[in-house]
């Protein structure tokens, strides 16, 4: 690293000079210390290219932990609130981890590699709380997060994008499953994975390969609309997905300082990761008993009348007549696929049962005067888009 | 081969075989595994030369709790009882201290003795009343965990509004600056120091030297015995008890694992590989021992893991055994003076000068001792004639910086040996045997993690409700079946038994099977 770069105190990716050799905009963030581009040219015609053709975005700075040794899947069946011991090596778990009061530190995804060998996959950094977790057993762990380079590459015409690139055994490839291949010497594993909620890919490899696979996957997918994303356009598949995102939907446990600002698996829509069969993993105690008595708050996807976007909104249920503040909007987009104005909040329990009505109140500014409006959502418990092309096994060429 | 028992105590120590006493009195079929040959754990006495026989680590009672006695209807048979204390001084003058009377110190300070113990005394039973009960849980609103913080409350409410902002303001506070403001002779504050600091890995002028006194004078006011035949036999009278109210006690059994099923604890399993079952299991080893070695970590939550991996026990005292051939004569000191405690600790600033390079992993190059020659009023110890000294010696790290290989222990305890000359002289022309137990040596032997005699150091971030640590300080492990019944369990070490105890009444609250 040079000290220009040290100066700047932000490192950049392995794709990143294709990212600005492509970009026309200059507008930049900071993803955990990699420098990320919110949008290349309009983040809504980046966001059709993941809808209509194929995007590609740059993972990289995804924090990544190799996890191997003897004890590994009881270290990670211990970690995690499901079941470890069902994921065969081929396989993806997206999986959610909690403390010891059963409160969500992440969600992340969690690759079985190699038989005993793993890769957990997430957009906090873990290393003290993975360190603490390993005392007493036989485990290795390591950051790779800067030795791998990583690119989603999603939407229908993924599939003949990858397979033009030449990559055996893609066609039968399931959602959630993962392959090794070949590529110009170095291995490139590839997962059937993402961020959008359509068919779609990520692909990872060292990062010394990076620049040549990118050029490769351009030239594949020239006929196939292959557009570079910036984050914008991801966030918006990933609310009609129904994804949530660390520090935005929710905040890691880890991070909070007020109690009961950390929420539990089961008030982020995540029980069903939580098996309580296994007889002991981390929140196991304080999961069972919130089971019993309840929970404090339930995440609600919302459908709300209108077209403009709900963002930061308080959520209001009308209780005796009266409208009551029961939450808050966490994540809001117009979405332009499902025509829907959609949302992502939480709500004081009981209220936000699936099917019921709440009410958003939306303020929004024209020519500098605030208007406010009440607008009438309804609670969906389906993702806002759920194609079955995400689903199909072979997928289609499109 | 299976066996089925109601409760399986793992260790024979003294708070064990309290708990198991306790457990079988009250209907229980209760067995005790101890992986030494012997019962008592660290109460107990072994012969260490030929004809000379020693307690092997504690070797002065004083904190065994008069509800322990109660219970058991023990009365242990004591072959001194009362000691008083001897500081050392190089030149003779040395200073006599027992009970609230102190000889050859200014009439002020003899004054400002009395007033220290009267004072300190209201708050040692203050202490002493929450040792002897198992501390609330912070944060619960269960009806008797209110009721146990109120009554806390209550009691240090009851002291008096002064006394109560006096309790409050030192309970944390270090011992060095409290002497400072109460005494002017170096040798009685040295003497005080010392009793803040035995056993543990700080100086005078660490904080929580005050609430380490406390705990030291909570029962009995600090009054010092030896039993007949050294403590072994104290250790043994206990596991008469046990027997008697029907435990069975099986030595030689070293418990390799506590079994577990389905996310609770089920039995154990000894080294042999003989499978005894239980629903209840009583460990009276310490918290990290039994969490990280015994249960295996995995069974246990992450975060749980963590703070009991991070308790502070590292053990710094060692034992000094001396077999001697006579009494050596000291300038000042008269023979029945070798019948009390002798210490060497001439001021508060020797104290925690010997105490700085334990900071960094390295011994004291002038220890502080607490000296007793249990033989002299006891001949079962020594040949006819002959002697054993008995001394804890401060500060030998667990962990040497350098590493305990054979010529550091020699250097330790040559230079033992020639600070001991400075304050016995002509005791090194007696020796005709010796054995040094470092810290390292009493976790071997023992099976305590650090070779810590409190297992576990005894501060207030390790002390009522969070100790051994949050979420375990009711001797239930947060893994159903499994509890804590050790000096690493409030209220903590000496050999005091309130922790068995405790335990015991804590496991019967829960009825059979909890």
């Amino acid at each position: 690293m040079s000290i220009a770069e040290v100066s700047l105190a932000r490192l950049k990716t392995p794709f990143h000079e294709r990212y600005r050799a492509r970009d026309r905009l200059n507008e930049w963030h900071s993803w955990k210390g990699y420098t990320a581009a919110d949008a290349l040219f309009d983040h809504e015609l980046e966001y059709f290219s993941i809808r209509n053709s194929t995007a590609v975005f740059d993972l990289t700075p995804m924090t990544k932990y190799r996890i191997t040794g003897p004890d590994a899947l009881a270290f990670l069946d211990r970690l995690v609130t499901r079941d470890m011991t069902k994921i065969r090596p081929g396989r993806v778990a997206y999986a959610a981890w909690c403390d010891d009061r059963g409160q969500v530190i992440d969600d992340g995804t969690i690759f079985h590699l190699r038989e005993g060998e793993y890769r957990l996959c997430s957009q906090e950094r873990h290393l003290a709380w993975l360190r603490a977790a390993a005392i007493g057993m036989d485990v290795t762990l390591r950051e790779e997060t800067a030795e791998i380079a990583a690119l989603a590459v999603q939407g229908p015409t993924s599939f003949a994008v990858l397979d033009t690139l030449g990559i055996d055994g893609l066609a039968e490839l399931k959602p959630f499953g993962l392959l090794h291949a070949d590529f110009d010497g170095t291995e490139l594993m590839v997962s059937r994975t993402g961020f959008t909620g359509d068919l779609g890919y990520e692909v990872w490899l060292e990062p010394g390969k990076a620049l040549a696979f990118w050029d490769a996957l351009f030239e594949a997918g020239k006929l196939y609309g292959i557009t570079p994303i910036g984050t914008e356009a991801l966030d918006m598949a990933r609310i009609e997905a129904g994804f949530l995102t660390a520090g935005v939907d929710f905040v890691p446990a880890m991070q909070t300082v007020r109690s009961g600002r950390s929420r539990s698996p089961f008030e982020l829509g995540l029980g069903w990761l939580v098996d309580f069969k296994k007889p002991n993993f981390n929140g196991r105690r304080a999961l069972a008993a919130e089971q019993r008595a309840g929970s404090d708050w339930r995440l609600v996807k919302l459908d709300i009348e209108g077209n403009k976007p709900a963002h930061h909104s308080y959520i209001y249920a009308k209780v005796r007549g009266k409208m009551k503040n029961v939450g808050f909007v966490t994540s809001a987009t117009w979405s332009p696929v499902c025509k829907q104005n959609i949302a992502i909040g939480t709500v004081r329990m009981p209220h936000g049962e699936p099917g019921s009505t709440l009410h958003v109140e939306i303020y929004y500014q024209r020519e500098m005067h605030w208007s406010r409006v009440m607008a009438a959502a309804e609670v969906v418990d389906k993702p806002f888009w759920d194609p079955a092309r995400r689903r199909a096994t072979p997928p289609g060429r499109y | 081969m299976t066996d089925y028992y109601d409760a399986i105590v793992i260790g024979a120590g003294h708070n064990g075989l309290v708990c198991a006493t306790l457990l079988a009195q009250a209907g229980r079929d209760v067995l005790v595994l101890e992986a030494r040959d012997a019962v008592g754990g660290a109460a107990c006495t072994a012969e260490f030369a030929d004809g000379y026989s020693v307690s092997s680590v504690a070797h002065l009672l004083y904190g065994l709790q008069p509800e322990v006695l109660n219970d058991l209807g023990l009365k242990p048979e004591l072959a001194a009882d009362n000691l008083g204390t001897i500081a050392l001084a190089e030149d003779g003058a040395h200073v006599r201290l027992r009970g609230d009377v102190a000889q050859g110190v200014s009439d002020a300070d003899a004054a400002a003795l009395r007033t220290f113990r009267s004072r300190m005394r209201r708050y040692a039973k203050l202490l002493a009343r929450q040792m002897n009960r198992p501390p609330p849980r912070l944060g619960s609103s269960a009806r008797g965990d209110l009721l146990a913080l109120a009554k806390l409350g209550f009691d240090i409410r009851r002291l008096g509004r002064d006394a109560m902002r006096d309790f409050l303001r030192i309970v944390g506070m270090n011992i060095y600056d409290e002497l400072e403001e109460c005494f002017e002779s170096p040798r009685l504050k040295g003497a005080l120091a010392l009793d803040a600091v035995l056993g543990t890995h700080l100086g005078p002028r660490s904080p929580n030297t005050i609430l380490t006194w406390l705990h030291r004078h909570s029962a009995n006011d600090g009054r010092l015995a030896t039993p007949v035949g050294g403590m072994g036999n104290l250790g043994e009278r206990l596991a008469d008890l046990a027997r008697g109210a029907g435990a069975t006690i099986l030595t030689g059994s070293p418990v390799q694992r506590v079994v577990v099923e389905n996310g609770r604890a089920t039995g154990v399993e000894t080294a042999d590989g003989t499978v005894y079952e239980s629903l209840t299991i009583v460990s009276n080893a310490d918290p990290k021992r039994t969490v990280m070695d015994l249960v295996g970590t995995r069974h246990f939550e992450t975060g749980f893991v963590r703070r009991v991996h991070n308790i502070r026990m590292q053990g710094n005292a060692a034992k000094l055994h001396l077999a001697l051939d006579g009494l050596p004569a000291v300038t000042g000191l008269e023979k029945r003076d070798f019948a009390e405690r002798l210490v060497v600790a001439p001021d508060s600033d020797y104290v925690e000068r010997a105490f700085n390079p334990a900071k960094y992993g390295e011994y004291s190059p002038e220890p502080v001792f607490e000296i007793v020659f249990p033989s002299f009023r006891d001949p079962t110890l020594a040949p006819a004639g002959k002697h054993v000294l008995s001394a804890i010696v401060q500060y030998a790290p667990h962990t040497l910086r350098a590493g305990w290989d054979d010529g550091a222990r020699a250097a330790f305890e040559r230079l033992c040996l020639d600070t001991l000359e400075r304050y016995l002289p002509g005791l090194g022309k007696r020796v005709t045997s010796s054995e040094l137990l470092l810290p390292a040596d009493i976790e071997e032997r023992y099976g305590m993690s650090g070779g810590h005699w409190h297992h576990g150091e005894l501060t207030l971030d390790q002390f009522l409700f969070v100790r051994p640590v949050g979420g375990a300080a009711q001797y239930a492990l947060p893994l159903d079946g499994l509890y804590l019944c050790g000096a690493g369990a409030h209220p903590g070490g000496d050999v005091a038994g309130a922790a068995g105890r405790n335990a015991a009444l804590e496991i019967l609250k829960r009825g059979k099977g909890a």
